[in-house]
């Protein structure tokens, strides 16, 4: 008895030591957007899943806030030249840089988010933010009570229609009558980044009668939120939980993991079990999800928490099917 | 006693480096401030830019278009106005060449290049006749008339990027790539030709063409006739029409040539490094091209110089932001600030006190 116990003891020692041998030295790096690192939502929530894999692990990482478009290739072809390894570049724009510094390193691990690059050493995650969409959507309906809500999108992108889509759909399947005003801040990157052209685009919404806004802008949606809590109407943020910014005047956020994918691709990375390839996270991969916290609580009534856990019962079993935007450039309802 | 004047040496050559010392006081003292050593950020900032091929490498990339937009403020300057429009022609210059590379991928790449590059410096020119007609025909302010021009360049730009002329497929605003015939070589791929081994960085052919393009400015304005006229023009227009010189038309013709250089500048960063025209990629080189003009003063010699000065501020303060996280992108515009203020816009704060001092030692034994 005792020496099973003995011999249990020693193989679960042996055992860790193995694990601790087959963990790799990683040397990981992040490289935000033009929104900044601390913008609430997207970039910020990339630099979340880094923050809690530094916390888990102890091992540091290292990141850089590009200044202008010119700079995506130095900052990525930087962090590769110092041998940080894995490299993960933070939104679709990086694309064409990552094609090019990937290709020069071919023995350095690459990770983009919201977009593809097919080789062999780069991971490609992207997600499907309409299913997300449309559950804040159905959230959205029904708290709606003057029939009106709004959508804020950042740049006028595939990508943010997609959000404005799903949404859509959420709302019309919670009540069917009530209508979207949906504004683009944009056309460039810069459309991330102007929370005053988001505030003044919410204040118009509210003015037309929206008593619901959700944003899809990064770090514009601070303006969007900021009017909606304001101007007396529910604002929905995006992305990271952004349900404290304004306790109470925030109905929910849409909850784009970037922190899980940039964490698991740290960890794999260091487990050894890190993988090239495309990556599609949805609500059944735990990609996308509305918050839920001690500060929207009082927003959301029986009614709506049912509707919305069913909403998302059955996307993840099939039964319900949330169109995407990308899939054919267009959108069923508006 | 008569005052000696202060020989060149000093004016041109103490005088920029007492200015940059300040400069440099300046930023580390922000940078103690945050508690951060200023002399081992110094130190990384050099190193990042000077100390190695790769750094060395991103700084004469960041030179080559400093040199062009530098030369640009600097030729207008001599006719006597102020072209800041460098940014919009620049980005105009982008349009050029990628609307010649989009358009003739079929020809082979001796006549097809030639003329990408020609595109920009035409397109630059392009962008800033309007506003140099009205300058010289009908007194419009060229500083008022080229800065929003710079606004219609950068709106045409986005327009075009986020619609006609963007690549299928893609989100960001950005065109589709050109054939290889139509990009410059870089710096590596030109060495290995030679055999020799060189680490890759975004430091391409342009880099010769503005080295070229310094000496040209260099000949044209001391050395031409033309070069004569502008000099006249901008010196008392008064004055050169006594000569025989219409001040108008040479206003015009050196605002071209300065639209030119400045179009030029997208060799570089298009043509060279991107191989697609992307959105806002002169990353405000037109504007420190007035800050290299002035701290040039107006020389080709005197801009080289600093626009080395600048490229070695831009790579280095990208290794500090990479190396230091607690000196943020922010931090670094700071750094740069100070260099321009004290460099470019406060240049002639310790001329006259070092011109007096040199006087009092050097001045007077001869004198006496």
């Amino acid at each position: 008895m005792r020496l099973k116990t003995l011999a249990l003891a020693l193989a679960g020692v042996a055992m860790s030591a193995v694990a601790a041998i087959a963990q790799q030295a990683v040397t990981p790096a992040v490289v935000y957007d033009l929104g900044g690192k601390f913008d609430k939502s997207f970039n910020e929530a990339a630099f979340n899943g880094a923050e809690r894999f530094k916390r888990e692990s102890g091992i540091d990482y290292r990141d850089f806030e590009i200044q202008n478009d010119a700079q995506r290739e130095q900052a990525l072809r930087n962090f590769a030249q110092r041998g940080q390894n894995p490299i993960i570049a933070v939104g679709f724009s990086f694309r064409a840089a990552l094609e090019n510094v990937a290709k020069e390193f071919p023995n350095t691990r690459f990770a983009i988010i919201d977009s593809g690059v097919d080789l062999p050493n780069v991971q490609s995650i992207r997600f499907r933010e309409h299913e997300g969409s449309y559950l804040v959507g159905v959230l959205a309906g029904l708290a709606t009570k003057k029939n009106t809500v709004g959508f804020v999108g950042g740049m006028d992108i595939p990508l943010i229609r997609r959000f404005a889509c799903g949404f859509v759909q959420g709302v019309k399947v919670a009540k069917p009558g009530v209508s979207v005003i949906q504004n683009m801040t944009g056309t460039t990157g810069a459309a991330f980044r102007d929370p005053v052209r988001g505030g003044e685009l919410a204040r118009g919404q509210i003015s037309q009668g929206a008593d619901v806004i959700y944003h899809a802008s990064g770090a514009t949606g601070i303006g969007v939120l900021q009017a909606a809590a304001d101007g007396g109407a529910l604002g929905i943020g995006v992305d990271s939980n952004q349900n404290g910014l304004h306790p109470g005047k925030v109905l929910t956020s849409m909850l784009k993991r970037v922190d899980n994918a940039v964490h698991t691709s740290f960890t794999t990375a260091r487990a050894g079990t890190w993988k090239a390839g495309t990556s599609v996270l949805g609500l059944a991969e735990g990609g996308v999800d509305w918050a839920d916290d001690s500060n929207n609580a009082p927003l959301i009534t029986a009614e709506m928490r049912a509707a919305v856990t069913k909403a998302s019962d059955d996307i993840k079993a099939g039964r319900v099917v949330v169109h995407d935007f990308m899939s054919n450039q267009a959108c069923p309802v508006q | 006693m008569s005052a000696r004047p202060a020989p060149l040496w000093l004016i041109a050559g103490v005088v920029p480096l007492v200015n940059v010392a300040v400069a440099f006081l300046a930023a580390g003292l922000v940078i103690a401030l945050i508690g951060e050593n200023p002399l081992e950020a110094l130190q990384i900032m050099l190193r990042g830019a000077l100390g190695s091929q790769y750094g060395l490498g991103y700084t004469l990339y960041y030179t080559t278009s400093f040199i062009f937009t530098g030369l640009a403020v600097a030729v207008a300057f001599h006719a006597g106005h102020f072209n800041i429009g460098g940014e919009g022609q620049a980005l105009m210059g982008g349009l050029g060449a990628a609307l010649v590379a989009l358009s003739l991928p079929f020809l082979p790449w001796p006549i097809l290049l030639p003329l990408c590059v020609l595109g920009a410096a035409l397109a630059g020119a392009a962008w800033v006749l309007i506003p140099a007609y009205l300058q010289a025909y009908r007194g419009s302010h060229i500083v008022i008339t080229t800065i929003m021009f710079n606004f219609l360049a950068a709106t045409l730009l986005v327009y075009l990027l986020v619609g006609p002329m963007k690549m299928a497929g893609s989100m960001a605003p950005e065109t589709a790539r050109f054939v290889p015939g139509a990009t410059l070589p870089l710096m590596n791929q030109m060495a290995a030709w030679f055999g020799l081994t060189l680490t890759r960085t975004p430091l391409n052919l342009s880099f010769v063409f503005a080295i070229l393009a310094a000496i040209m400015v260099w000949v044209l304005i001391w050395r031409t006739r033309l070069g004569y006229a502008i000099r006249t023009v901008g010196a008392n227009p008064d004055a050169a029409v006594y000569a025989g010189i219409s001040p108008a038309r040479i206003t015009v013709i050196a605002l071209l040539i300065s639209g030119g250089l400045a179009g030029l500048m997208a060799t570089n960063e298009i043509l060279g490094v991107q191989g697609r025209l992307i959105n806002e990629f002169t990353a405000g080189a037109g504007f420190v091209g007035i800050a290299v003009a002035l701290m040039g003063r107006g020389h080709p010699f005197g801009i080289v110089l600093a626009a080395l000065l600048f490229g070695v501020l831009y790579q280095g303060g990208a290794e500090l932001a990479f190396d230091k996280p607690k000196i943020t992108r922010e931090m670094i515009i700071v750094i740069q600030g100070f260099v321009i203020l004290f460099a470019g816009a406060l240049e002639m704060m310790f001329a006259d006190r070092i011109a007096s001092l040199y006087q009092r030692f050097a001045g007077q034994p001869v004198s006496a």
